[in-house]
């Protein structure tokens, strides 16, 4: 048995493990989900320790004697406090530190989600095309807007923002099954060509 | 101590992150962001990381212990965990060692089946949701069976123009619903966030004192 052959057999057996779960819950879908959980975190551990704490907190202190990154390093060390019921509190300085960063949410997520997005939809409504999505922004906004009651003409108006949003999530759907459908064959093309075709 | 510190980085160092984010000067981009915020960063980075790890493997070590339901597949968990742990920390990353090895043929073909059997459970609740008969379930469906037609060679077959519709569909009332979502999205967010900066809202310091 030729080592690619091999390879082929252990990922077969997983998939089929994990497409065991159509007939119903049973040990080899069990015993597969908690190796995927177990094998992703050994991933991360090693890809974490790889690509971060070597390059950023390692190298930098050992290497060209950075001692100042020993203060950032007892700072995570406090992250680890969070188990301790008596000195939890340490663990929100960590925290507070890395939400500082919150403040540079404000103006960049006016400019991105709200000023940029506001400048596509306010274009001279040259078209038929360009009208109806202006006439569908405002209908969607408006019917998330709960402060005046959705009756009458009005109610009649935003109810035309829920056939939007019925039309983009249907799209969306479409979009997520055909993605989820190329993943299938992607997998059924695997056990086809590469396991069964080298068994033959 | 316990809360009015982090309460008050949060909110002095927001407030830098904001002037950083409208002006360009050399001590705001260079040595508070690069030099100090980002460095800084990573450094403590890795720790949040093993916060994770100790976390979910203290969920299973109590899973085992008190031999909660299906404890059994909890070894399987640590199993998985401390031979890829060891693989890559001993055998490294490159292309052709263990952990490599275990990635391609493990992790993936199991992520990818996992995400694969998805396309069954949402064909299921399309059933389902088709079964409600009413009239907006139906516009959904209709949209997304158009927008999946037109993907495959069996939509042009059945009628020519529906790639077009399909890319209609996308590029009229898909988008416009998206940017008005997005829209709101984008003001809770920042509402949010001037909550957090204004010290109003303080739920990400935990309970406690």
């Amino acid at each position: 048995m030729s080592f690619e052959l091999m390879s082929n057999l252990v990922g077969a057996f997983f998939t089929l493990c994990i497409f065991s779960f159509l007939y119903k819950d049973n040990p080899f879908y069990q015993m597969s989900e908690q190796l995927l959980v177990g094998i992703s975190l050994g991933y991360g551990l090693v890809f974490t320790y790889e690509r971060i704490f070597v390059p950023f907190l390692w190298q930098p202190i050992v290497l060209k004697h950075n001692f100042i990154l020993i203060f950032p390093a007892i700072l995570g060390t406090l992250y680890l406090f969070r188990f301790s019921r008596k000195l939890g509190w340490l663990s929100r300085y960590p925290i507070a530190f890395s939400m500082m960063s919150i403040g540079m949410g404000v103006p960049l997520g006016i400019h991105a989600s709200i000023l940029v997005q506001m400048r596509q939809g306010m274009v001279p409504l040259e078209t038929v095309n360009l009208f109806l999505i202006f006439l569908g922004t405002i209908a969607v906004l408006l019917y998330f807007f709960f402060s005046k009651a959705h009756s009458g003409s009005y109610g009649k108006f935003v109810n035309v923002g829920k056939w939007y949003m019925m039309i983009g999530f249907g799209a969306s759907f479409g979009l997520t099954v055909m993605a989820r459908i190329s993943l299938l064959i992607g997998r059924i093309q695997f056990l086809v060509n590469d396991v069964f075709g080298l068994l033959k | 101590m316990k809360k009015t510190i982090p309460l008050f980085v949060v909110i002095f160092g927001g407030l830098i992150f904001v002037a950083y984010a409208f002006s360009p000067h050399k001590f705001l981009q260079d040595d508070f962001y690069n030099k100090f915020y980002v460095p800084w960063s990573y450094a403590a980075a890795p720790f949040a990381a093993l916060l994770g790890i100790i976390s979910l493997s203290m969920m299973h070590t109590s899973k085992i212990k008190r031999r909660a339901p299906k404890w059994q597949f909890s070894y399987f968990f640590f199993a998985g965990f401390i031979v890829t742990a060891l693989a890559g920390l001993i055998g490294g990353m490159q292309k052709g060692g263990l952990l490599m090895w275990m990635f391609e043929n493990m992790q993936m073909p199991m992520s990818a089946t996992m995400f694969s059997l998805l396309a069954f459970y949402m064909a299921s609740a399309a059933y389902k949701a088709f079964r409600a008969r009413s009239m907006e379930a139906t516009v959904l469906l209709v949209a997304a069976i158009v927008v999946m037609l037109a993907q495959v060679p069996l939509g042009v077959k059945i009628s020519k123009h529906l790639p077009s519709i399909s890319q209609w569909i996308l590029d009229v009332p898909n988008l416009a619903s998206k940017r008005g979502i997005g829209l709101g999205v984008g003001l809770g967010s920042v509402a949010t966030s001037l909550k957090i900066l204004l010290g109003i809202e303080r739920s990400y310091l935990g309970g406690g004192d």
